[in-house]
């Protein structure tokens, strides 16, 4: 029961800190100047008008007309299915950062050599800019192909998730795997255990509090990149490409992009979500404070 | 612990499900990709296996590339024997560097910008200039009194960058100005809320989208939409600094290839029929681009449609045939305009094999063959109504 009340408790404040944010979105649209606040210059506020700010009411009824006029699609099945798209290849992209992650970890801390070759490149790898990398790595699709298995073009866009999610996984398992301590790993030493079973046995149970936070992390990772994916090259069907073919309209429909953001969003936080939910479990014979 | 176990298992399944899901998608990404193969018009009898072809567009799915889906729409490639692929564009892709590297057969790219490619070591020729004329404007809101270049001393000239920006840098050099000391340059978006709102006095636009979209747009003063009224327009074309703009580029490495040059031939020649198709039935190739997957609006993709056919039509030597003279301008535009560091998008004059005549010249009298009007010389544009948000 402690569980249910607290997943109750969750979704009360999740609740309230929306009605929050509304109500802090509107009331700026009251007293916010229209045309923006500039200070030496720099724009410091930003504008409130029906242009730059639509009310909330105005992008919540947009989900209920029709996508473009005399089109029977209404605008929420456009963005929804976009969104299904993009969370079927951002778990793709998790699924497979995971794997790369932890592999890597348990690589690292069972070899010292790999980890001090190989960490500096994977932090240098973070610094590589997706969108220097997406076009490359979605030129592969339908063009590479190992064995029977032809490259389709969305795994690319899921690799670009794989990219973002498994440097939190691997350095936070790496770490987590490292944080066992000493008198425990003594302990197992004095059995004859042996590395595999230290590591299952041992350092594993002692990583999870290191690694839900590095999964969330990576969880929205992969959620980010295959939406930057999708807008820089264009992969349809997903919610990254909605944005942009939405916003080119922000002119005269402002609500219409805010649609495919708020999509989004709810695919980032269904994502970290899943996460938590799998923390719940993971976390389950801890002690709650380390629960995040 | 029974429960937990429960738990556990169920968590199990629904990640499970999700990620095979995820699997599944391939079939939904596939749709990206159309092909003329299931298309109405019989190939000729000759026709075994049609000859595979890929199109790389410069953008999405949009009446400015009407014309080929229309002649995939209306079997003009299939009568061809060939299977043509569209290939959508995006932010990060180049159509120049797709062809370059072998990925697409034919590319559409603006001339400057392909151009400036080639210098860079890319060989792509241009076999037809569609589009014989410009179509960018400097948009700007009346009380700010921009009507020529010279009026752009001084302001907040918004421009997108990605090679888009060059007869802006040619119109300042032409009216005597210097783009890194008498305007600020300003980055702008693909929406027109930066012209709107004020943050750029004059904003680029292309007759055939963002000119459309501020019409498009309620003025809040009015509460009605904004009308050409509202605004001056600056045209380059009319300015004499229109530089050539869609074009179709094909693979110089393989036009030593009898079988590329034949291919290229027939993919022109149903492509120059497709635009023909669109010039007499704009309502038509508009529904064709909306049922490709476009997610503009009708009114807006009707307007686009009518621009295009401006941009076109009248074609006196013979659609896609490439005008020396304009090509001429534009090298020499794009030799001559300075940019904000001073340089300028070209270094050199192209070689001669830049562009060929050949290609076009012999599609052009496959279609006289067939009776294809191919110069629209009774054309009238019509007059679209554009409606809110263009939908």
């Amino acid at each position: 029961m402690k569980l249910a009340g607290r997943i109750a408790y969750r979704i009360v404040m999740f609740a309230l800190t929306i009605a929050f944010v509304t109500a802090l979105w509107e009331l700026y649209k009251i007293v916010g100047p229209q045309d923006g606040g500039k200070f030496l210059g720099v724009r410091i506020l930003p504008r409130a008008n029906d242009n730059a700010m639509p009310h909330v009411s105005t992008m919540l009824s947009r989900y209920s007309r029709p996508e473009v006029r005399g089109s029977d699609k209404k605008i929420w099945i456009v963005v929804l299915s976009g969104a299904w798209f993009s969370l079927r290849l951002s778990l793709v992209g998790f699924f497979l950062g995971t794997t790369i992650g932890i592999s890597l970890a348990v690589l690292m801390a069972r070899f010292n050599v790999i980890r001090r070759g190989l960490l500096p490149y994977l932090v240098m790898s973070q610094t590589v800019p997706l969108i220097a990398l997406a076009p490359l790595v979605v030129s592969w699709g339908g063009k590479l192909e190992i064995g029977s298995f032809v490259w389709p073009r969305w795994l690319s866009a899921s690799i670009l998730g794989t990219f973002l999610a498994f440097f939190p996984i691997a350095v936070g398992t790496l770490r987590g795997l490292t944080s066992a301590p000493s008198a425990a790993l003594e302990l197992m030493e004095s059995y004859a255990a042996s590395w595999k079973q230290t590591l299952f046995k041992l350092r594993f149970p002692a990583a999870v509090p290191f690694m839900v936070p590095a999964l969330k992390l990576g969880a929205s990772g992969a959620v980010v990149g295959v939406v930057v994916a999708e807008i820089s090259t264009g992969l349809k069907g997903g919610i990254g490409r909605l944005i942009i073919e939405y916003a080119r309209e922000a002119t005269g429909d402002p609500a219409k992009v805010f649609t495919a953001v708020f999509g989004a969003a709810a695919l980032g936080l269904t994502m970290s979500g899943l996460v938590a939910f799998s923390d719940l479990f993971l976390m389950r014979n801890r002690p709650k404070e380390t629960s995040t | 612990m029974k429960k937990q176990s429960l738990k556990m298992a169920l968590v199990g399944v629904a990640v499970m499900s999700l990620i095979a899901g995820a699997c599944g998608g391939s079939d939904t990404a596939a749709t990206e990709e159309t092909t003329a193969t299931a298309e109405t018009t019989a190939p000729a009898a000759e026709c075994v296996t049609p000859t595979p072809v890929k199109l790389q567009l410069q953008w999405f799915t949009q009446a400015q590339f009407a014309g080929y889906y229309a002649a995939q729409d209306q079997g003009f490639y299939a009568e061809q024997c060939l299977d043509v692929t569209i290939l959508e564009g995006a932010v990060d892709i180049s159509p120049q560097t797709v062809l370059a590297n072998g990925e697409a057969d034919f590319a559409i790219s603006w001339v400057s910008k392909a151009l400036a490619s080639r210098e860079g070591g890319a060989n792509i020729v241009n076999i037809a200039q569609v589009f014989q004329r410009s179509g960018t404007l400097q948009v700007s809101f009346k009380d700010k009194n921009i009507t020529t270049p010279a009026d752009f001393k001084g302001k907040n000239i918004g421009n997108w960058g990605y090679g888009n920006e060059f007869e802006i840098f040619a119109a300042l050099t032409a009216a005597g100005l210097d783009p890194a000391k008498d305007v600020k340059l300003v980055q702008q978006q693909f929406d027109m809320a930066g012209l709107l709102a004020g943050d750029i006095d004059a904003a680029e636009a292309m007759t055939y989208n963002e000119y459309a979209q501020v019409l498009e747009a309620v003025n809040p003063k009015t509460k009605a939409l904004y009308t050409a009224g509202d605004f001056n327009v600056v045209s380059y074309e009319a300015e004499g600094v229109g530089m050539l703009q869609d074009a179709i580029w094909a693979d110089g490495k393989r036009l030593s290839d009898a079988a590329y040059v034949d291919t290229a031939t027939k993919f022109v020649a149903a492509s120059l029929q497709g635009w023909a198709f669109c010039r007499d039935n704009t309502s038509a190739c508009r529904d064709i681009v909306v049922s490709k997957g476009s997610k503009l609006g009708a009114s807006h993709q009707l307007w686009q449609m009518n621009e295009v056919n401006k941009l076109i039509w009248p074609a006196a030597g013979g659609a896609g045939m490439i005008d020396a003279a304009a090509w001429d301008r534009t090298v020499a535009l794009s030799q001559s305009a300075k940019n904000l560091e001073g340089g300028t998008v070209l270094t050199k004059a192209p070689d001669a094999g830049a562009y060929t005549n050949d290609i076009v010249t012999a599609a052009l009298a496959l279609l006289n063959g067939k009776g294809v009007d191919t110069t629209g010389s009774a054309y009238m544009p019509e007059t679209v109504a554009l409606t809110e948000g263009g939908n």
